[in-house]
């Protein structure tokens, strides 16, 4: 079962990928089983005076996302983001969501298995 | 009498000021630099050092991993997001750590022990008073170690050891506070009988005092202006202390020698009418803090 996370400035598969991660607006989901897009609002984590990739790193643990799509992660939430057990793949922005879940799907897949 | 000298702008004069009132105050006093990320009063004093000392941080580390039953306990109680519980144990990310030690107190299986982090030194030393300063001035004060990004536990510790001096041999305190009105200024003026706020005429220095007086003058402390560089830009200043009843204690007018003594350290109390100046401003503050000390 997986989940991807995309960092996102909008919340439709449409929006640009958020090339930052812990202050990303919000991230899109998406179900490759079931086809389902969602989306998660990254307020709470935004409004973090220091931290915010972390709090990022629990919401996304939260929903249990199995991988996270970003322009680039902090060092800090690579951390955490290993110790979730969530894979992640950087440099996933100038592109909108669906173009990064797409050729994300297209990859050969490693960190991400379970798919 | 606690008095601390701050401003919104860095620049404006803190320190000169600071170094004169404590060279000319009159009595046993302790000049405390709490401007941890930049200290330079001791440049201006010269004490003689009677000790240093590394100050650290109690934050936590991961003693027990295999103890953890993944509550969360910790993770939820830390504003800082230092602790935060994933996966099988809690990850610690100490430099976030605000060394509150409360996740230490909530884990009821043994995970959490302590930990140190270094956030610098603080030292501690007497000036002389062979160049004119009245007797009995001490100094304290602390530099932040280079990449650490907090410095309100260091300035804590600082203002710990002034106390320390007090308590050992009672006297004034004068603060050179850090410029800006975040936590580190907001911390450095806490629990002071007088509030002194260093300006000069400009559109950035009006902008910043008004921050400042915002942030730092809370109304409960009274609260006097020193004007810096009068002279430089208009009349901006003397308005804004008008309008919202704020006395300007002094005007240090904007001269090429001053500048010139200034940067080859001499100290205001050096110059002519500036010492006069100077005593007149010892004199205003503390009478600004006498309905506070005296009750």
């Amino acid at each position: 079962m997986s989940l991807i996370a995309v960092s996102a400035q909008g919340d439709t598969p449409e929006a640009s990928v958020d090339p930052r991660f812990g202050r990303a607006k919000g991230f899109g989901l998406y179900d490759p089983s079931a086809q389902y897009w969602s989306y998660l609002s990254n307020d709470a984590a935004q409004a973090q005076a220091q931290g915010a990739g972390l709090a990022a790193v629990e919401l996304l643990a939260r929903a249990k996302v199995t991988v996270v799509l970003s322009g680039s992660i902090g060092p800090k939430a690579a951390v955490a983001l290993r110790a979730a057990g969530i894979a992640s793949v950087e440099g996933a922005d100038g592109q909108t969501v669906r173009q990064a879940v797409a050729a994300h799907l297209e990859m050969p897949q490693r960190g991400d298995a379970k798919s | 009498m606690i008095v601390a000298i701050a401003s919104g702008k860095g620049g404006t004069g803190k320190t000169t000021i600071a170094t004169a009132l404590a060279r000319i105050w009159d009595g046993p006093r302790v000049a405390v630099d709490m401007d941890v990320e930049a200290p330079n009063l001791h440049l201006f004093l010269a004490p003689s050092y009677d000790g240093r000392k590394r100050a650290v941080l109690d934050v936590p580390v991961v003693l027990h991993p295999e103890a953890c039953s993944g509550c969360g306990a910790c993770s939820r109680l830390c504003a800082f997001k230092a602790i935060i519980a994933l996966g099988d144990y809690p990850v610690v990310f100490p430099e976030m750590c605000h060394g509150c030690g409360g996740c230490l107190e909530v884990c009821r299986r043994g995970v959490l022990g302590a930990g140190k982090r270094e956030l610098g030194e603080i030292f501690w030393g007497r000036a002389g008073a062979a160049d004119g300063a009245s007797p009995d001035l001490r100094i304290a004060g602390g530099q932040l170690r280079i990449g650490e990004a907090m410095s309100v536990p260091l300035i804590r510790q600082v203002r710990t050891k002034a106390n320390e001096m007090l308590a050992e041999h009672p006297g004034d305190v004068i603060i050179d506070a850090p410029p800006g009105t975040s936590c580190p200024a907001l911390s450095a003026v806490r629990e002071v009988d007088v509030l002194l706020l260093v300006a000069e005429p400009t559109p950035f220095g009006l902008h910043d005092l008004g921050l400042a007086v915002r942030a730092l003058a809370s109304g409960r402390v009274p609260t006097g202006v020193v004007v810096n560089r009068a002279g430089l830009g208009d009349d901006c200043i003397r308005a804004f202390c008008h309008k919202h009843d704020l006395p300007i204690l002094a005007e240090i007018p904007f001269r090429r020698d001053i500048a010139e003594a200034c940067a080859q350290g001499i100290p205001l109390d050096h110059m002519g009418e500036l010492r006069t100046m100077m005593e007149t401003l010892a004199r205003s503050l503390r009478e600004l803090a006498e309905p506070r000390v005296a009750a």
